[in-house]
């Protein structure tokens, strides 16, 4: 059993990719907690209470769920505005992958190639990975936690990452709501969320600046 | 696939930014009718180049994405080169080689989507600068020709390598003095043109971007050629304004001064007999489409 602790940064500007550091994946029905291995409930319970504790929680949601490839992802996608509705949480979208240099809009958007940006420029402190490729999800985990202060959870369809705070794997619309409903019951027994008050920003066609901008 | 495939969940609507939105409100998947004339009505599938101001390589870009004959089914395979910049931007399925395979990589692709996708038509489309295609990839380009690939290989000829500081490349013109070949080029530009027709190429064209409505026709011929014959070619000069010392305004002047009479770029064009008959067909079909759908749609506008 490894010793090492996928906590949250600055850890290096290179950090060691987690797995070389002897951080192994979940089996089905489980989920990790900063690297050691717990059945998936008790990770769940565990994310919602960080996120509800967190100063800024946001919602990475990508391509997978952005986009109406089938009508899972769909479903997905109204599971994971539930979530954010729950907390509440902000929502930035990471719609592709491209590098967009050198102007990305880091208060509304978000690409794996530098995270850090968008997370430094809102402060967050705790954020969600979800419906982003593993490839991608892997490559701007270990930036955010090589470079910055965030705790990173990965609600991951696949396998699950080595490289977040906290992962769950094989999630489905399923596993969304049960995180929904475990916020929601913590608020119902007392547990308050710290965030601070924000405005979800809202693209629209007719002012193509974000709401909170106009 | 269609643009109906191509839709944002509804649940997180509101926070995709609007450029994506325009993509699937406006941009022309599906529509048979696309070609360049929608540049500036429609949503383009090139978001913000990231070439330099005045490049003829964006204008290049934009015709040819404009004109592509189905880009929801279009994978491009570019290479190491100011090309490779603008890749990011597109809103159309591209590979990054690694400089000078493209066509390796591109020859593997069509294959590979003809048995994933039997009963749909992919096209591959390799586009790369004159030094992968010419110098560095030279070899896997002919190569590709020798055995008949079925894609359309494109190349943004600026006759030396710009990114890099302004090298002699194959393409380069006789004599030409550059940055960092200041003695100038010694030997002959290469007649790839001509070696792609003599390598097996069923349609080769030559030419500037400097006519938006030719660079569309020779675009999709080229397409159509390639899914039902074999290799096609096409060659395009895309001067870098930079390098041979104009200004932003001036590379549709140089374009226009290297296609006069007599010029480097004077439109070339070599089809096989057979491909001249295709295509004759094509255009025939295509002009009885269009008088059916204008009947169709005065039909509509009277009922």
């Amino acid at each position: 059993m490894s010793d090492y602790k996928v906590v949250p940064g600055p850890e290096a500007f290179l950090p060691p990719a987690a797995a070389q550091m002897g951080i192994a994946l979940p089996d089905p029905g489980e989920g990790h907690i900063e690297g050691r291995i717990v059945p998936e409930d008790e990770a769940i319970e565990y994310a919602a209470r960080k996120l509800l504790a967190a100063k800024v929680p946001t919602i990475f949601p990508g391509p997978l769920v952005l986009w109406h490839w089938n009508d899972k992802a769909a479903k997905k996608a109204a599971c994971i505005r539930e979530i954010a509705d729950a907390l509440p949480a902000r929502l930035i979208p990471m719609a592709d992958y491209r590098p967009k240099y050198p102007k990305i809009d880091a208060a509304v958007e978000i690409n794996p190639n530098h995270p850090n940006l968008t997370i430094w420029h809102n402060k967050i402190d705790v954020c969600i990975f979800v419906g982003v490729h593993c490839h991608q999800a892997n490559l701007a985990l270990k930036i955010i936690r090589g470079g910055t202060d965030c705790y990173t959870i990965a609600l991951c369809a696949q396998a699950g990452h080595e490289d977040a705070c906290l992962s769950l794997r094989d999630v489905n619309p399923d596993t969304l709501n049960k995180l929904t409903a475990c916020i929601k019951k913590l608020k119902s027994e007392g547990v308050k969320s710290e965030a601070e008050p924000f405005e979800q920003f809202k693209f629209s066609r007719e002012n193509r600046k974000p709401a909170y901008l106009s | 696939m269609s643009k109906e495939k191509i839709k944002i969940s509804e649940a997180l609507y509101d926070i995709m930014p609007p450029e994506y939105q325009d993509m699937v409100e406006d941009a022309t998947y599906g529509n048979q009718d696309r070609g360049w004339k929608d540049i500036g009505e429609s949503k383009e599938l090139i978001e913000q180049h990231s070439l330099c101001a005045g490049c003829p390589e964006s204008i290049a870009f934009r015709y040819i994405l404009a004109s592509l004959p189905a880009p929801e089914d279009t994978v491009f395979v570019g290479s190491t080169g100011c090309t490779s910049l603008v890749f990011p931007h597109v809103a159309v399925h591209n590979i990054h080689s690694l400089f000078g395979n493209q066509n390796a990589v591109a020859s593997g692709l069509k294959r590979a989507l003809k048995i994933r996708f039997p009963d749909v038509e992919k096209d591959v489309v390799v586009l790369a600068g004159d030094g992968a295609t010419v110098d560095i990839g030279l070899d896997y380009t002919m190569q590709s020709w020798f055995r008949g690939e079925k894609f359309t290989t494109i190349c943004f000829d600026n006759e030396l390598y710009a990114n890099t500081g302004g090298q002699e490349s194959g393409l380069m013109q006789k004599g030409f003095v550059a940055k960092m070949a200041p003695v100038g080029k010694l030997f002959d530009k290469v007649r790839l043109p001509e070696i792609a027709r003599e390598s097996g190429c069923h349609y080769v064209a030559c030419m500037t971007v400097s006519k938006p409505n030719r660079v569309e026709k020779v675009l999709k011929n080229a397409i159509l050629v390639a899914r039902e014959f074999g290799p096609t070619y096409i060659q395009l000069y895309t001067p870098c304004i930079l390098e041979i010392g104009k200004q932003s305004m001036e590379g549709l002047d140089e374009m226009k001064d290297s296609e006069a009479i007599g010029g480097r770029f004077v439109f070339k064009e070599y089809m096989t007999d057979e491909v001249k008959e295709f295509l004759k067909q094509k255009d025939a079909e295509e002009k009885d489409r269009k008088k059916a759908a204008k009947l169709a749609a005065k039909a509509a506008a009277t009922a």
